[in-house]
């Protein structure tokens, strides 16, 4: 039986009391806040639970809040196609903290949590193989994070005259120009509350 | 080389290699010659989109989708401008959402078809891609007259399309629907039955349902696993609801059946372009709101307001209400999804891209280990990957 997507929220809060820090809706899209150290256990729960069945992770994502207390999430999207539901798990994690890995739940898990340690340096506890993933061979920071200048640190380019690659600093002719076009928009119309 | 049996050795495959579709490295372990470990090297594409997009506003934010899969470029912009819609409650009219549906189809076709070929030239054939460019080269011009661009088409925009196609296109559209069935029918007949494909082929890289959920798959490689699954059926969004088409899918998962489905679905995509071409409505193709989409040219001559719309939105942009979704759509390849997160400005805080080839890929040791290593290159060539999406 299929339940509607705010009740299957409840059903998921009360089937995991402890590991389960709240649940809600966004968009139609329901998510659900775990404890950092029960993700495993949530994430086999929604995998293995009749009314869940999420037996696909779609994606898992991080994302940079550094103004928050928990400076960094987890997001795992998982798709249920028995029940034709989506649902977002997040966990939130300090610098530092280490996120157990979920690759035993999905096998799938295994490039998308390094892509999170590449592009954050979140590391994941227990993944059986931790490298840098998309970034250059040797590449230093964590390129998403919101302290991370969109020029980078290096730059690549062949010298004729050693005939190589060669790595330097960033030089740029002009800076980087960031505009701030944000200003009040009279008029403007939104679903939500609009600042400026 | 190694002469002991029990000495593996080490095999760097690609990233200049003519079967690695791109910029693949992939480290292989081989005993003799068969694969034992599969490690690919990826990233020598990485362009930092995401990091991009969050550093310029929503509008400019379409054109680096383009640039991911640029073989089915409309279909991943579709899935970003969906997301912007659903976090600002736009309303799309009915054709702009007939020529978004219709220009997706395009654009499955024009990935199939360039899979297909390229995966079958792999494997030994040489004639088919030589068609099947020729057919491509006609839906690219079907692009440019919509949008001006051949391949990185920024066409789709929050609201609807940057241009309504004009009726002479859609007509040139439908005598080439009438047309290429007949292109289809000749690739079948040198391709499905030939023998030296199917000993190249069928049984190789098997994946089991419960392998191809647990890693992820999505799209014609999942259904070729035999689950019967199509977010256009399960999830419709646009005019796919709409539309009456079916949902191919295979049963034994290996390369053959990935080869199969392929050519069923451009059949699939045929009928469905013909639907949107018979039902097509009139009206606008993008919504009047004139704080998502610029007002028309004209306007912008004797109205002030329209100017000032107009420049507001190239400077400033959307203004995109703060709320988060992780929209999906079907892409040629598989479920290609935005995790958008909007703080409330008019730049998006985070935009994570869900590529579908990034989740096939990985699984290519899983699918490779034990076969032999030109097995490795008709599985690279099955799973359909495109590394503009996988890097990203």
């Amino acid at each position: 039986m299929t339940l509607p997507i705010d009740e299957l929220g409840n059903a998921i809060e009360a089937a995991l009391p402890d590991d389960v820090l709240g649940t809600h809706l966004e968009n139609g899209e329901l998510v659900v806040l775990a404890r950092l150290g029960a993700i495993i256990h949530v994430l086999t729960h929604l995998r293995d639970d009749s009314s869940c069945m999420f037996k696909q992770l779609m994606d898992i994502c991080g994302a940079d809040y550094p103004d928050r207390e928990h400076r960094f999430e987890v997001v795992y999207n998982l798709l249920s196609l028995k029940h034709n539901q989506r649902v977002r798990v997040k966990v939130l994690a300090d610098e530092g903290d280490a996120v157990p890995t979920v690759t035993g739940v999905f096998s799938t898990a295994g490039w998308f949590e390094r892509e999170v340690f590449d592009m954050y340096g979140i590391p994941f506890d227990g993944h059986p193989d931790l490298r840098r993933l998309l970034t250059d061979y040797n590449f230093e920071g964590y390129p998403l994070r919101k302290d991370f200048p969109l020029t980078g640190y290096y730059e690549v380019r062949y010298d004729d005259e050693t005939k190589r690659i060669v790595y330097e600093p960033v030089k740029l002719v002009q800076e980087f120009r960031n505009f701030d076009f944000l200003s009040p928009w009279e008029g403007m119309v939104t679903k939500g509350e609009a600042k400026g | 080389m190694g002469t002991s049996e029990d000495q593996t050795y080490f095999v760097n495959f690609g990233p200049q290699h003519p079967a690695a579709h791109g910029v693949l490295r992939l480290v292989l372990g081989l005993s003799g010659e068969v694969v034992e470990r599969a490690d690919p090297h990826i990233g020598l594409l990485h362009r930092g989109t995401e990091k991009l997009i969050e550093n310029k506003t929503y509008l400019q934010a379409t054109p680096y989708f383009d640039r991911l899969d640029y073989v089915g470029t409309m279909n991943q912009e579709h899935a970003f401008v969906l997301a912007v819609e659903k976090l600002m409650g736009i309303e799309v009219p009915a054709r702009g959402k007939m020529i978004r549906t219709l220009y997706c189809e395009i654009g499955r076709i024009l990935n199939h078809l360039l899979n297909i070929t390229a995966y079958v030239m792999d494997v030994g054939g040489m004639t088919p891609i030589l068609w099947g460019f020729e057919e491509r080269e006609k839906l690219m011009e079907f692009y440019e007259r919509a949008c001006g661009a051949r391949l990185h088409a920024n066409y789709f925009r929050p609201g609807g399309v940057s241009f309504d196609t004009p009726q002479a296109l859609l007509d040139d559209i439908g005598a080439w629907t009438e047309s290429f069935p007949k292109i289809i029918d000749d690739i079948e007949t040198l391709v499905t039955e030939n023998r030296i494909f199917k000993q190249r082929t069928v049984d190789i890289g098997i994946v089991s349902p419960e392998q191809a959920l647990d890693w992820g798959f999505s799209g014609p490689n999942l259904r070729a696993s035999g689950i019967a699954w199509d977010l256009r059926k399960s999830q419709p969004y646009d005019s796919y609801a709409e539309m009456d088409f079916d949902i191919p899918i295979c049963k034994h998962g290996d390369c053959y059946d990935r080869y199969l489905i392929r050519m069923v679905e451009m059949r699939e995509s045929v009928k469905i372009i013909k639907q949107c071409l018979a039902k097509m409505p009139g009206g606008p193709a993008k919504a009047e709101d004139r704080k998502v989409t610029p007002p028309p040219r004209a306007e912008m001559k004797r109205s002030m307001e329209a100017l000032i719309h107009h420049f507001k939105l190239f400077t400033e942009g959307l203004r995109v209400p703060a709320g988060e979704t992780y929209t999906a759509v079907e892409a040629p390849k598989g479920e290609f999804a935005v995790y958008l997160v909007s703080d409330g400005t008019n730049r998006p805080y985070r935009c994570k891209i869900r590529a579908p080839g990034y989740a096939h890929l990985q699984a290519l040791e899983m699918m490779g280990k034990g076969h032999m290593l030109a097995d490795v290159v008709a599985i690279i060539g099955s799973i359909d990957i495109v590394f503009g999406e996988i890097d990203r």
